[in-house]
């Protein structure tokens, strides 16, 4: 390939004006656009594999399992990038690559059009034949009949006149003969170099934003409250530039959860009802709801799931309660069937307890299995496996919470050696085998998971966005006409002869060609000449 | 009669009223392609005879009863199509109106919007040009996805999940709806163009390496075959079918970047992300770029014409990919297609 070179874009050397400068400006314009047009291509294709293939950034959990799955191809594909795709090295490469012939390319052709649109306009050719010309005789003189036509054609009063109507040149050839030349289609030049510029403008917004940048993620029980501050998350990730004392400390109550679901358990709508304090000032009650975060500052807080934390309370074989308090369960299904996990370190004497657990807010008890019917906790009802031994929390290594490390647990058995499956209405408590103790579920509160974030660039990029569709559009409805009407006098009348050249796709220019001459020939503009494409 | 049977009952009118039009609209091309082969045949034989001034005179006489036989087409079809998208405005009315939003909420109802904005497009671009020729391609789709829509796509009117509550719905979704059906017209536009320019090139030598001669083998192929089907002689030129299909696109293109600009801002309202490179994002974006590639083939030496229309037609193709394989097969946060 030899013709990637980016020095082919370099300014200086944009066109020298004349034959060969222009020669080569048009050879190296071709040859650009032949390479933007082959990393346009190459970046559509490189983008697929993230569609199809798990991604890291997406979905750590079907990644990681996807690799574990496929021995082989897995550890393959993710050494190659093809498992985060959009931060490999190669997508980056065809985007970067992009960027710089885009530059490249801009620069000479600003240049370029500025140069263009201080010159004036190129005279009427000497022979319109190619052109189709129409000629016809005008009741008016032949300087007349070209002023008339200048004024059809004349730029559109205001500043923008010069730029969006036609400039027009009159040239007076030999045998009496005038010819008006008249142009338009330079805005039409200024939205496509407004809109690449806009594109580099989007991706210098994007780049600042992932610089500044954070977000944390926070589960918050009915009745409990939310600090920020990065200890407080559950997750937490910001940009290379953040930094944490940006973070406003307010804090975040939630008073209550909403969530309504339809007879068939579809879900209509959250809402969380929380009590907002920013430092030094007084508590704010307002709602966050799906479509509706919460703005504090640069930040925006929104209400990305819920489900419910059971509270329960555990007591030890000496009745002394060992763990009380709201378990985050994680919904499954549709109608919330939910899993959670209880660690019970803290009991007085003996081994430590565990439990698995299962809740299903709509409890019902087929005759083979048992499920939850509806997401509303219409019959709520835990289910539990308890272990004892060891939980493994002394380890050092951060535990996750939703999942018990079963190595040195043993579950709890009934005498005929099969696991104990605990089965809790709401209220009720059970007592475990051997004297263990006993488990009791006593209430059934919702969460709320918030994401925290701030993005810097926003407005920075709702701008470039709007350049961009703006300089788009009008780089491709604006015209790129020309428009030349001779006009003569032959024995005493005046013939004016028109003629147009516009894209082919620009069937307009036949009434703007049409007007002029009628202005020229002093008469009415026919109406309806519009090409009607063959029928 | 309640709304859900209105609905239903509207748009199966409407797919057999297509699918009568896409017949008359075949039946005319089959005509007016007659009447030309003929009239060409007659002038041939006048120039033949010697009598060159006499061929315009000839071909006079034989246009009106032949030409009749294509007009009687034509007015069925027009007439067909206008009751037809009629009915199709009044099914998707009385569906919006039992299900109490927009109905562009899943699957069926896009594709049931969709469609409507398909023929609109056509009926809209019609008025101003005569493009009858894209009618029998036109109703043939309209049929084919409102077909699909009432048997495979059905669901019933169901209320709009918590995410899809906002006016961003009415938005996004109309406008990338819209641009469907935009796309979709100029997709057949742009197919007939590249029918109409193989018709209209000459066969390549076969020589070269493998490569080059399976490429050449293949374009001959498609010469031929397009040689030989008589009714594209009722087609425009390949450069008058690329002037509109280039004008259809250039809309579709501005208004599918408004489309995903749209959806961005709703993502940031809705999950705090303006991008993230979901299933659905990365084939926005794909779309996006191919026919940005299109746009610039059009102006690049060597890919102007026939190449920068295969262009066009693997962004048609990216937004069916993208409308069914993406909704049905790849997990995502947009996963309200289905439901
Ligand atoms: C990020 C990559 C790019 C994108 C998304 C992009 C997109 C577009 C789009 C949508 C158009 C159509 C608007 C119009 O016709 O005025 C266009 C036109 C154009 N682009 Fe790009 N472009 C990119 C990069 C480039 C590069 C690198 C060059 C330089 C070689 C370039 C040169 C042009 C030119 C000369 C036109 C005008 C074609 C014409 O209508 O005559 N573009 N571009």
């Amino acid at each position: 390939m030899a013709r990637l070179k980016l020095d082919n874009y370099v300014i200086a050397d944009a066109p020298r004006l004349g034959p060969r400068g222009w020669l080569r400006w048009i050879w190296r314009q071709v040859t650009s656009m032949r390479v933007a047009l082959i990393l346009l291509l190459l970046l559509a294709l490189a983008s697929i594999p993230g569609s199809v293939l798990p991604q890291w950034p997406q979905d750590a959990a079907a990644t990681r399992a996807f690799i574990d799955d496929n021995p082989f191809w897995g550890p393959f594909l993710d050494a190659t990038g093809f498992l985060d795709v959009f931060g490999s090295a190669w997508f980056t490469a065809i985007y970067v690559l992009l960027f710089a012939s885009l530059i490249g390319c801009i620069a000479p052709r600003a240049l370029h059009h500025y140069r263009e649109l201080r010159r004036p306009i190129a005279a009427t050719p000497r022979s319109l034949a190619r052109y189709a010309p129409v000629s016809e005789d005008s009741s008016l003189a032949v300087d007349d009949a070209l002023a008339a036509a200048r004024a059809e054609l004349r730029p559109r009063p205001g500043r923008l006149g010069a730029l969006t109507g036609y400039r027009v040149r009159l040239d007076r050839r030999e045998g009496g003969e005038v010819a008006l030349a008249a142009e338009t289609g330079a805005v039409r030049e200024l939205g496509n170099l407004v809109f690449h510029t806009a594109l580099v403008l989007v991706l210098l917004a994007v780049a600042y934003g992932t610089l500044f940048t954070y977000r944390g993620q926070a589960i918050v029980v009915e009745g409990r409250s939310f600090t920020n501050a990065v200890v407080a998350y559950d997750t937490f990730s910001s940009g290379a530039l953040f930094d944490p004392s940006d973070l406003d400390p307010f804090t975040l109550r939630l008073d209550s959860l909403d969530a309504s679901f339809s007879d068939t358990g579809r879900p209509l709508h959250f809402q969380a009802n929380v009590t907002f304090t920013e430092p030094g000032e007084d508590p704010v009650q307002t709602d966050i709801s799906v479509n509706h975060p919460l703005e504090s500052g640069d930040a925006k807080i929104y209400l990305q799931g819920n489900g419910y934390a059971p509270v329960i309370t555990v007591r030890d074989s000496a009745g002394e309660i060992a763990f009380s308090g709201p378990v985050v369960f994680l919904a499954q299904d549709a109608a919330y069937t939910s899993t959670g996990v209880i660690k019970v370190p803290d009991v007085t004497t003996g081994e430590q307890l565990g439990f698995k657990a299962t809740l299903y807010p709509s409890f019902v008890e087929g005759p083979f299995a048992v499920g939850s019917v509806h997401p509303d906790p219409a019959n709520p009802v835990i289910e539990m496996l308890a272990y004892t031994g060891d939980l493994g929390l002394d380890a050092g290594v951060p535990q996750n919470v939703y999942r018990l490390d079963e190595s040195q647990l043993s579950p709890v058995q009934d005498e005929d050696g099969q696991p104990v499956t605990l089965r809790l209405a709401l209220g009720e408590t059970v007592e475990l085998p051997d004297g263990l103790g006993s488990v009791t579920f006593e209430e059934l509160p919702r969460y709320g998971a918030f994401d925290l974030r701030a993005d810097p660039s926003l407005p920075y990029l709702l701008v470039a966005a709007i350049l961009t569709l703006a300089g788009l559009a009008t780089s491709l409805f604006a015209s790129r006409r020309k428009v030349w009407v001779v006009a003569r006098s032959e024995g005493g009348t005046t013939v004016v002869t028109g003629a147009a050249y516009a894209p082919a796709h620009d069937a307009g220019v036949a009434g703007v060609l049409e007007r002029a001459l009628a202005a020229a020939s002093g008469r009415e503009p026919s109406p309806g000449v519009e090409e009607r494409e063959q029928s | 009669m309640n709304p859900t049977d209105l609905s239903v009952a509207a748009l199966s009118g409407a797919t057999v009223l297509y699918a009568i039009a896409m017949v008359a609209y075949a039946i005319r091309l089959a005509r007016v392609a007659d009447d030309k082969v003929a009239a060409k045949a007659v002038a041939r034989e006048a120039v033949a005879v010697g009598g060159g001034a006499q061929a315009p005179a000839v071909q006079a006489v034989l246009a009106p009863s032949a030409g009749a036989r294509a007009a009687k087409a034509a007015g069925i079809a027009r007439s067909t199509t206008l009751v037809g998208a009629l009915l199709h405005a009044v099914g998707l009315a009385a569906r919006g109106i039992d299900a109490g939003h927009v109905p562009w909420s899943n699957m069926y109802e896009y594709t049931i919007s969709g469609s409507f904005f398909a023929v609109l497009v056509f009926l809209i671009v019609q008025r101003k040009r005569d493009i009858a020729y894209l009618g029998a391609g036109v109703t043939g789709f309209a049929t084919v996805s409102l077909g699909l829509a009432l048997t495979v796509l059905y669901k019933d009117v169901d209320t709009l999940p918590p995410a899809l509550q906002s006016y961003w719905l009415v938005i996004h979704v109309s406008i990338a709806t819209l641009v469907t059906g935009i796309f979709a017209v100029s997709f057949i536009a742009t197919s007939l163009q590249l029918m109409r320019d193989y018709r209209e090139q000459g066969e390549l030598l076969v020589e070269g390496g493998p490569v080059r001669q399976a490429w050449r083998r293949w374009h001959n192929t498609l010469v031929r075959r397009y040689r030989r089907t008589r009714w594209l002689e009722a087609v425009p030129p390949a450069a008058n079918l690329e002037a509109l299909s280039f004008r259809l696109n250039a809309v579709g293109f501005v208004l599918w970047t408004f489309t995903v600009m749209a959806g961005a801002i709703w993502a940031e309202h809705a999950w705090g992300r303006y991008w993230g490179w979901d299933p659905k994002e990365v084939w926005s974006f794909v779309i996006w770029v191919l026919y940005a590639a299109y746009l610039h083939a059009r102006t690049t030496q060597g890919w102007a014409g026939r190449r920068s229309a295969w262009l066009a037609i693997a962004g048609f193709t990216a937004l069916i990919m993208n409308f069914t394989v993406v909704n049905l097969f790849f997990q995502g946060l947009h996963t309200y297609a289905g439901s």
